[in-house]
Formats: structure tokens, sequence, C-alpha cells
């Protein structure tokens, strides 16, 4: 089924959905949505699966022309929301007819907005995901960005006859400051005590070059004891890998899946969604958790992901 | 510098999703023969809860899932199997031949090569392609192999200067690394020459054609038998 043309593909728009898991060992990196919190719960609102596949929207949105009816929700940064010229809210059901034109305006908050389509968007999917991976040139539409003209598809199915809303105080607040919570090590060894002291009591700016392989950040630099280079190894999301240059890099859904960097620390994965709407300028703090309570809070936010569905409010 | 493998291997965290198991920091035929082993030995062992096994030139990545199986007893079972591979023969990986065009517009870099050694092209496309590389690990990008090891008398360092753009099937050397681009990158290694081999293939199950472990040589062909193959 046709759903959407984009008549404009927005500064940087992709299909995402929550990841390519299980081929790291051959080099190819997770990808999914950067805030998997945010895809999640556009899914959930118009009653598909947690990882159906949308459109990752980035600082300037896309406009589209719906070709069928159907149903839609956005949620993520905060992001101003036009249907036929006509402010809509994000987070909750929005019903499009036929020829309907959906645009944005300026994201004001957070950097990634994500909608979703009932029913999902249709792609064929490479190695078990739709998600777009830019680099290996796969996933999503031909493995590339949306551009004028393309036609978005989803599957057929039935007409969701309930509404829902995601309730207040469930939606992330943005600001230009993220505060996440890491895990020292794997490599931490390799860093000074006053280099370690410097990584947890400082903020990072991130700079221009962030998208979705990582953040380069600037700030008070850390420090290495010897060497900064180690024999390649793993990479996953959320590693602060940290050059001899001692500035920290964020690795993000799409980088390489080894590294040859000492990791001074991993972000746990439920801050991770949210630091997937930095942008350029924001600033960030790492705060240190053990490994009980990093686990503590993966449970309860585990929770909050499988019990998302029936908390959203039914009109 | 380190020279030898870890004493006993490191069990670091690696977030709260997975698990380091570090067996040295260096590349060495031993420490990847470690590496591998426990990879083949924990796949084997079905432990629940294990989602994801990432073997590299001197680690095992496990990613794992905290609601089936805690870090604590993760750990305890890998230990466990680690104990035992002392006697575990390691089983050699499948061997591969990889065709090359070197030289010319396919391996610019193999002049540098050459004159950097005081030695013939020519000499250098057979010191390259009369041994047997072992593939230590996949990364940079999807597919693309870190064979070892290179030669003394070829090893070559990196550019200065990254290329921006490093056609797909390109073969290059990094000092004692060789390795083929499996498409189209950004790369600062020495080209020596070109592959029509494919890969990386990601419809195809598995996306790679080659897995840490296996065995891999190289077999100089002309250009007129590339472009056979590419047309294929």
């Amino acid at each position: 089924m046709k759903v959407f043309n984009a008549l404009k593909p927005g500064f940087f728009t992709t299909i995402q959905d929550l990841g390519r898991y299980g081929f790291l060992k051959y080099g190819v990196p997770i990808s999914g949505a950067m805030d998997t919190f945010s895809l999640t719960a556009a899914n959930l609102i118009v009653g598909n699966n947690p990882n159906d596949a949308g459109l990752e929207i980035t600082l300037n949105g896309p406009e589209l022309q719906a070709l069928s009816k159907t149903q839609i929700a956005i949620t993520g940064g905060n992001i101003l929301l036009k249907i036929n010229g006509e402010n809509v809210p994000m987070w909750q059901t929005l019903n499009i007819q036929a020829d309907d034109v959906l645009s944005f305006g300026k994201m004001e908050s957070g950097c990634r907005a994500y909608l979703a389509i009932r029913g999902g968007i249709k792609t064929p999917p490479v190695l078990g995901s739709r998600s777009t991976y830019l680099r290996g040139g796969f996933g999503g539409i031909n493995g590339r960005q949306l551009k004028t003209g393309d036609i978005i598809e989803g599957f057929d199915t039935q007409w969701l006859e309930f509404e829902c809303k995601m309730p207040e105080e469930l939606v992330p607040q943005f600001t230009n400051h993220f505060k996440v919570h890491a895990i020292l090590g794997p490599q931490d060894d390799m860093f000074t005590e006053k280099g370690i002291s410097t990584f947890l009591s400082s903020q990072y700016k991130v700079t221009l070059e962030a998208d979705r392989m990582g953040y380069r950040l600037e700030g008070p630099l850390i420090e290495h004891k010897g060497k900064a280079d180690i024999v390649s190894d793993a990479l996953l999301p959320g590693a602060v890998q940290v050059p001899k240059n001692g500035k920290p890099i964020v690795i993000m859904r799409d980088a390489q899946t080894t590294g040859g960097y000492p990791k001074v620390a991993v972000i746990i994965f439920s801050d991770l969604s949210m630091l997937g709407q930095a942008k350029p300028n924001d600033t960030i703090e790492f705060h240190k958790v053990n490994m009980r309570q990093a686990h503590e809070k993966l449970r309860e936010y585990y929770e909050l992901l499988q019990n998302l569905s029936s908390i959203l409010v039914r009109s | 510098m380190e020279t030898k493998p870890y004493a006993s291997a490191r069990y670091l965290p690696f977030g709260d999703k997975a698990l380091l198991i570090e067996f040295g920091n260096i590349i060495s035929l031993e420490v990847n023969h470690k590496v591998i082993a426990l990879n083949e030995a924990v796949n084997k062992a079905k432990i629940h809860g294990v989602e994801e096994l990432v073997p590299t030139y001197r680690s095992l990545l496990i990613r794992y899932d905290v609601l089936k199986v805690s870090y604590e007893q993760l750990i305890f079972r890998i230990k466990d199997i680690e104990q035992t591979l002392k006697d575990i023969k390691i089983e050699v990986g499948k061997k591969f031949t990889i065709p090359v065009v070197y030289g010319k517009d396919y391996g610019p870099d193999l002049g540098y090569v050459a004159q950097y050694h005081g030695l013939t092209e020519e000499q250098v496309v057979k010191i390259h392609a009369n041994r047997e590389y072992r593939v230590y690990m996949l990364g940079f990008v999807a597919g693309f192999p870190y064979l070892g090891e290179v030669a003394d008398e070829i090893a070559t360092p990196r550019l200065e200067t990254p290329r921006l753009k490093v056609p797909a099937g390109s073969v290059g050397i990094a000092e004692k690394q060789t390795g083929v681009y499996p498409c189209e990158a950004p790369g600062g290694w020495r080209i020596i020459g070109r592959t029509p081999l494919k890969l990386f293939n990601p419809p195809q199950q598995p996306p790679a054609l080659l897995t840490p472990g296996d065995i891999v040589r190289f077999k100089p062909i002309s250009e007129k038998e590339f472009k056979m193959e590419t047309r294929k």
C-alpha cells in the first residue's frame, strides 16, 4: 500500500526500526533508531509492534503527501507539526486522509523525531531489519536517505478503532544538557586517576562531528597513563572511546564494529535513547554507576517498555 | 609495548549488556587462537541469555540479556568453559583463495610499497601472494577482514592522509596487516591491488564470505581475468 509521497525529503530522513542484531562479527553495525524509546512509543500509539519500521527525522522534517487513508503518530524531539497547514499534536494518533499534506517546522528541542505509520513501513528487510545503514548502502530505501519523489509503502492492516495518547508525564523532555549514567571500563585502567575524575566531573560539548555513527566531544582532556592505543576490539553503541588527544568519542548506532582506542566507560542502555537526541553544542555529563545499579535501571526500563502499551491513554 | 598474552584472561564489564574477555593486547596467533576457541566453545554451550558473540584480534565480546542470565552467573559459566579450552584442539578455519589484479589503477600504492622496501613491484606481489593469512576479525565496514600477518619485507605504514574513497574490492596493507575493502569507503591502507570477488553480500546468510579463523591466500590474476570476473 502506497502511504506517502515525499514532496520534500527534509535534512536527513531515514527508515529505521529497533536495529539489526546478530551480525557484529561480520562487521555489520546494529543501526536502528537513535532514540529507540521514541520510535517504540510511536509504534505502540498506532497499535504496531515496537520493532516496526518508521521514519527517523533529523532537525528539519520532510513534507509528505498522503496517498491513502492512514493513521500515524509522531514522537521524539519537539517539532512543529502540521496537517494541511494546521497545527497538530505529537505523541498521539493522527488520522490522515488521502491527499493530506504533512509538514514539519523547526525542531524546538532534541534532534530527532519519529513517524510511525499504522501497520509499519514496508521495505525489503536486510539481515532481519529494515534499518538504513548508509555507509554499507543497505536497508531502508536502497540504503540511502529519503529523497524527493520517494514513495513510502506500508503494510495493509485494519483501521484502529480507538485513538491513543502518551500520558503527559511519560513524554520525555529534552533540553540542551544530557546527564547519562555509565559503567567504567572495559579499559578504564589505561587512564590515570586524574583522567577518570576529569571524565566524571566535567561537562563535554557535542561538536559538529556528530551523526548516527557517533559524537566527538570537546571538553577537559582525559589523561591516559601511557599509550592511547589498543589492539582493536569490539565496539557497541554507548561506548566512550578516548583517543590520544584526550577528547572522548561516544559511539552510536551506525559506528564501525571495532575500534583501536581505549574505552573509558560504556553508557547504560536506558540512557542511550535519550542521548540519541543530542545535537551539536549540547552538553553531556557522565555519572558513574556500578553493575548492580545499572542492571536495576535496565530492569525498570524493560518493565516500562513492557507496560507502555497498556499505559497509553485510549479514547 | 606488551609482547606476551596475559597470564590469565581478563573479564571486563562492557556496559550493562555485554561482557568482554581479553586474552592479551597484542596481535598474535596464540592470542587469536584462544579467542576463536572460546568463541566456538561458548557457541556450542548455548548458554541461556547469551545473544551474540563478537570475536576480535584479542578479545571476545559477549552480548547477553540480564533478564535471563546475571553478570555473575555469566562470568562463572564462561570461566568454567575457559578452563576446558586447554584440552580442545582448535579446528582450522575454512580456506579461501582471493584472486587479485595487482598494480596499475587497481593498486595505486604498489609502486610506493616496492620503493619503500627497495623491491620491484613483482617481488612485492610475489611476497604478498606467497603466504597464508588468518582472518583475525571483521570490522571497520561490513565484511572487511583484518588479515595477518604480512611479511616484514613488505609491511608498510598507512597513508599519512587517508583517501576519501577507496573502491570496492581494493586490497591494502597497513603495517603487518592486509585487508580487502568490501565496499567503497574512506581509508588509509596502502592499496596494492583489487579483487573481483564479492566479500559482502547482505541479502545472503551469512552476509560475509569470511569468518574469523578462516585462512586466506591471494592469487595474482591478469587485468583481462579481472574484467571477465567482474562481468559475471
